[in-house]
């Protein structure tokens, strides 16, 4: 560019900023006169140059304004509020051209005829201040021709601009205009309006001396010093492994020397993160306005200092962020006062330091992610697939905004949508070595949580070990340290599913890598270090000293096997030669403090590493599942069971579960009535029954009983001697049906043992009530008449629900298997409802359920209740999408008879 | 700096009027290579080399160098000759390209030899294919040919070859 002209714009633009501080004065002392002449000959200076260089149109500009400015400064005008604006805002345009000559070398087109309207307008008045409004207020004389060109002007105009303001405005057209036009030029004019400089929020220059720098040398400077500190970490290493040196207090000075130095440096990048906010208030205000809703935008701790270099990476996400909160966030006034929230909603924005970081806030009090439209979003665009999909949980479908071409808009508004999305955000987050995080309650709001270290070239790494070498990891991304144990059953076991190593920890199943086998450390080990490397070799299953680092990338949290863990040291990121930057495992290397090289790692390739594995992750993760489950599983068959001995001293067991109580009654209580033994029970009169005719009843003392109660009737059952309560598999080995009141026998304790059939004494008891006179257990009571289908191939549970499911008035039929359940369905069976076990060999539960929904089965319209050891969510879930209608936890007899009931009623 | 024993020292029939260039010698694998001596940065003896994991083979690792980090280069697998011998000499010469410092490992440093241009042979026709890519031309030196190394060529192809080394 001309010489001339820069010269020129440079001159000019020191002036107006100057001048800017002063224009903001010119409204408390209208009359300054000094201020005033300044002003005057400030335009006056460019007008004159203008001519001079050919620049046509800030040459109008600036004469329209000095003809203002001239009445001014000789009196006959006085400078009132709305003057002042005009004023302002012819500076701002000045700004403006002056601007775009700078970056094109050429005045950008425009027409400023509204503006010099307006100039004129005031350069003609009689000098009495425009009666001053609590708004401002425009009268802009505007020809019918010129309303489109006023729009044109005015929206380039209001594009430029970087305050924002609430302004109302009234348009009074008396032409006669289209409908849209009017509303146009309305709409553009209130924008204006909106526009026009407020003094009081003008960015005081606060008369603090200042001195232009170029930005390449304070780059330089910052370069020298970081390998300054580089040098000082050296050299103080050294003296710190020397004795008694003289070099010692010298140096411990140069120490704090060189810290302040580093510090006052890194100042000198510093700069409130205010400035990148500026634009916000006006971008939230022009959004309500399109979007017909109320958004306030509250800003905290503008004032915290960031990095000039972060500040400028960080804009734009901020801006892309506070735009989704107003375009998905918020809600409109209506919606929102349906659901009780005040009008207007609010974008918080919050930031503030913490240990070495910047943390910004972007809250929204709005209607929070939709999990159902991102989950809709992402199969569409087969961002994930449809078994992803069932698997994941709301806060994964909630993290899937942050992956790559996604976007939920349904189109693209010129706010949103444009498929730049989160996933660019966080890239450019984490490109400057910082993270973000998302949380989103629905209905209640979201919020964006950045955190991004303080400065770019110096970060706190870990220095850790594997195969003799030494890397760094970014401090950022470390969690925790886990140390492995050895042990089988401890908690930080290494556990290998299909040669991929995982570990418990706490509550999740961390997937594990071997920093080793990534680097493929191995292969190229020197003969002289593979003794050191077979010493902590992990795979060969010998894993001492092997430590966890457990890193956290986004929302993915993985553990890195290392043999060893150093400390955590400051180190200068040096970027890596371009010959390796296709590594991308590492994000730079540095040199520590006794000289050597290291390469960082970066947390996020190793997580991508290992997501490529990650098919593989997601299967070990199932199979550890499964084999929890298979755990879960058997910990569920082992059932508490009641040791006595009863007739002829033989041990015989009892489910606990079905035991209501223990009880040692006096003799001398135990009544006869009706040929049967009785006591009083708890105000009712229960029925006692000796276990075996042969028992041998106690004349005098205790006499031990069993009592057991369905419902409100209760039974004693008189045993011998009560022994223990243990805990067993239960494997009933079914019996012959001479015995009665026994099911069969099982291994208890390495003995063999009767387990006996409560069902066989209770109907003893209460023959004529509970059950029918026969042993068939069907009900006579309170008959439903109804018929349920009893599917579970324990005979025990078979045993043990039947009787409870005829004591409820129902006909029971029961299965053993679920195949049996579908032939006798084949037989025509009639029945009203289905209750089955789960976990069965061959087909189970589910299976069953989905083979009754069929339609082509008769008993396709059947209730179903499950009955099940677990019932987790994700069990429930399951159960309802097969079929089932309810889900009941396999000993609770209450909930089952609760949910028969239930269905019963429909 | 080493000096090498089997240099020839100098070219008997250099006429005053002919340009010169500078090339500094090196020995790698038996054979003498030049480099331009402008592009030389520093000649150095064993360092210290940490391995880089996951780097292409020919890259031997990185050195601090002052407080500067350097690519070494295996120059013998470059120039696909056998791998040097546990404890064989080497000798390290650091190169800077775009701001960059790499630096070649060879097994012995000669002497800085001032070549007239007009020796200068670019014809290829007797070099080792497995060098005519790395290499810009030759001298013809009493007893042996000198080959002369172009840098950014060497550096991996990552670079355009832009200078050649004549």
């Amino acid at each position: 560019m001309d010489d001339l002209i820069q010269e020129f714009l440079t001159e000019t633009k020191e002036s107006l900023e100057a001048l800017d501080t002063d224009i903001v004065k010119l409204e408390q002392n209208p009359n300054n006169k000094d201020l005033i002449s300044r002003i005057f000959r400030l335009v006056h200076t460019v007008k004159g140059t203008c001519g001079f260089l050919g620049l046509p149109r800030l040459e109008k500009v600036a004469h329209h304004s000095e003809n203002i400015m001239g009445r001014f400064r000789d009196g006959g005008l006085e400078v009132s509020e709305d003057t002042v604006s005009v004023i302002l805002e012819s500076f701002d345009r000045i700004k403006d051209i002056v601007e775009s000559i700078a970056q094109t070398g050429t005045e950008a087109e425009g027409d400023d005829s509204v503006l010099i309207a307006k100039l004129d307008a005031i350069y003609e008045s009689t000098g009495k201040p425009n009666k001053t409004m609590a708004n401002e207020e425009v009268f802009v004389p505007v020809k019918a021709e010129e309303t489109k060109a006023a729009v044109i002007e005015t929206k380039q105009f209001t594009a430029e601009k970087q305050e924002e303001h609430e302004v109302e405005v009234e348009v009074e057209v008396d032409h006669e205009h289209d409908h849209d036009e009017e509303h146009e030029v309305e709409e553009v004019i209130v924008k204006a309006a909106a526009a026009t400089v407020d003094k009081k929020q003008r960015k005081a220059n606060s008369g603090e001396q200042t001195l232009r720098v170029s930005v390449d040398v304070l780059e330089n400077l910052m370069t020298t010093v970081s390998e300054l500190v580089l040098s000082r970490n050296q050299i103080m290493q050294i003296l710190r492994a020397q004795e008694d040196s003289p070099f010692a207090a010298p140096l411990h000075r140069l120490n704090h020397v060189v810290s302040e130095l580093q510090e006052g440096v890194m100042q000198t990048r510093m700069q409130p993160i205010g400035n990148a906010w500026n634009k916000l208030p006006r971008i939230i205000r022009d959004l309500s306005v399109e979007l017909g809703k109320n958004i306030n935008l509250e800003m905290k701790g503008q004032e915290t200092e960031l990095d000039r270099q972060v500040l400028e990476l960080i804009k734009d996400p901020l801006t892309h962020m506070v735009r989704n909160s107003a375009d998905h966030g918020v809600e409109t006034p209506a919606e929102r006062k349906a659901v009780g929230k005040p009008e207007f909603g609010t974008v918080l924005l919050n930031a503030f330091h913490e240990g070495g970081h910047i943390i910004i806030e972007i809250s929204d009090d709005g209607k929070g992610l939709n999990v159902d439209a991102i989950r809709k979003k992402a199969l569409s665009t087969d961002v994930i697939t449809k078994e992803e999909a069932k698997d994941m949980t709301e806060q994964q479908i909630q993290q899937l905004i942050f992956a790559p071409g996604f976007s939920t808009a349904a189109k693209v508004t010129s706010v949103s949508g444009r498929g730049v999305g989160m996933d660019v955000v966080r890239t450019n987050v984490e490109k400057i070595g910082g993270t973000i995080e998302m949380k989103s309650v629905w209905g209640k709001g979201s919020t964006f949580t950045i955190k991004i270290p303080l400065t770019l070239a110096i970060v706190s790494a870990l220095i850790v070990e594997v195969g003799g070498e030494r890397y760094a990891i970014p401090q950022i991304s470390v969690k925790e340290l886990v140390r492995i144990s050895k042990e089988a059953n401890d908690e930080n076991h290494l556990e290998d599913i299909h040669g991929a190593p995982v570990m418990r920890l706490r509550d999740r199943l961390l997937p594990l890598v071997s920093l080793r086998k990534l680097l493929q450390i191995d292969e190229h080990a020197d003969e002289n270090k593979k003794s050191k490397i077979a010493a902590s070799y992990h795979n060969g299953k010998r894993v001492e000293n092997s430590q966890v680092v457990v890193a956290q990338v986004g929302s993915s949290i993985f553990g890195i096997i290392v043999d060893k863990v150093f400390d955590t040291e400051e180190i200068v990121v040096k970027p890596v030669s371009p010959i390796l930057k296709g590594i991308k495992l590492f994000s730079g290397n540095t040199i520590l403090g006794d000289g050597s090289v290291i390469m960082i790692l970066d947390p996020n390739g190793v997580a991508n590493a290992m997501g490529s594995r990650n098919a593989d992750a997601r299967e070990m993760e199932d199979q550890l599942q499964e084999n929890l489950e298979k755990n879960l599983n058997d910990a569920a068959r082992k059932t508490s069971l009641l040791i006595f001995k009863a007739g002829k001293g033989a041990k015989r067991a009892v489910p606990l579960s079905l035991v209501s109580r223990l009880e040692d009654f006096d003799v001398k209580n135990i009544e006869v009535s009706d040929d049967k033994k009785v006591i009083q029970y708890r105000g009712k009169l229960m029925p006692l029954i000796p276990f075996s005719s042969v028992m041998v009843m106690k004349e005098k003392g205790t006499q031990p009983v069993l009592v057991f109660s369905e419902r409100d009737k209760t039974l004693g059952l008189m045993v011998d001697e009560i022994v223990d309560i243990v805990e067993e598999y239960v494997d009933v080995q079914i019996s012959s049906e001479s015995h009665k009141g026994l099911l069969g026998s099982a291994i208890i304790e390495g003995e063999a043992m009767d387990v006996i059939d409560v069902g066989y004494f209770i109907s003893q008891a209460y023959s004529n009530e509970w059950y029918g006179k026969t042993q068939s257990y069907t009900s006579s009571g309170v008959d439903t008449g109804r018929t349920v289908l009893l599917v579970d191939d324990s005979p025990f549970f078979l045993n043990m629900l039947t009787p409870i499911l005829g004591a409820a008035g129902y006909n029971v039929i029961s299965a053993n298997s679920a195949k049996k359940a579908l032939e006798m369905h084949k037989q025509g069976k009639k029945i009203n409802l289905i209750v089955s076990d789960i976990e069965m060999p061959d087909m189970n539960g589910y299976e069953l359920a989905k083979a009754i929904k069929d339609d082509d089965c008769t008993w396709k319209d059947i209730p179903i209740i499950a009955l099940s050891s677990h019932a987790t969510p994700q069990d429930l879930q399951e159960g309802r999408d097969a079929g089932f209608t309810d889900y009941v936890a396999k000993f609770d007899r209450e909930a089952l008879l609760r949910a028969i009931s239930q269905i019963g009623d429909r | 700096m080493t000096t090498a024993r089997n240099s020839n020292k100098a070219i008997d029939d250099l006429t005053s009027n002919d340009v010169s260039k500078e090339f500094l010698t090196i020995i790698v694998g038996g054979q003498m290579f030049g480099i331009p001596v402008l592009q030389v940065q520093d000649v150095l003896g064993e360092k210290g080399i940490t391995r880089i994991p996951l780097a292409p083979p020919e890259i031997a690792g990185a050195m601090n160098l002052r407080g500067r980090i350097v690519t070494a280069i295996d120059l013998r697998y470059k120039l696909s000759m056998p791998k040097r011998e546990d404890n064989a000499e080497t000798m390290y010469i650091v190169v800077e390209h775009e701001n960059e410092l790499y630096s070649f490992i060879v097994d012995k440093v000669g002497d800085v030899l001032s070549l007239p241009e007009s020796a200068f042979e670019k014809t290829l026709s007797t070099i080792d294919p497995a060098w005519r890519d790395l290499t810009s031309g030759i001298y013809r030196l009493k007893g042996q040919l000198l080959v002369i190394l172009d840098v950014p060529v060497v550096l991996g192809g990552y670079f355009n070859k832009e200078d050649s080394v004549a």
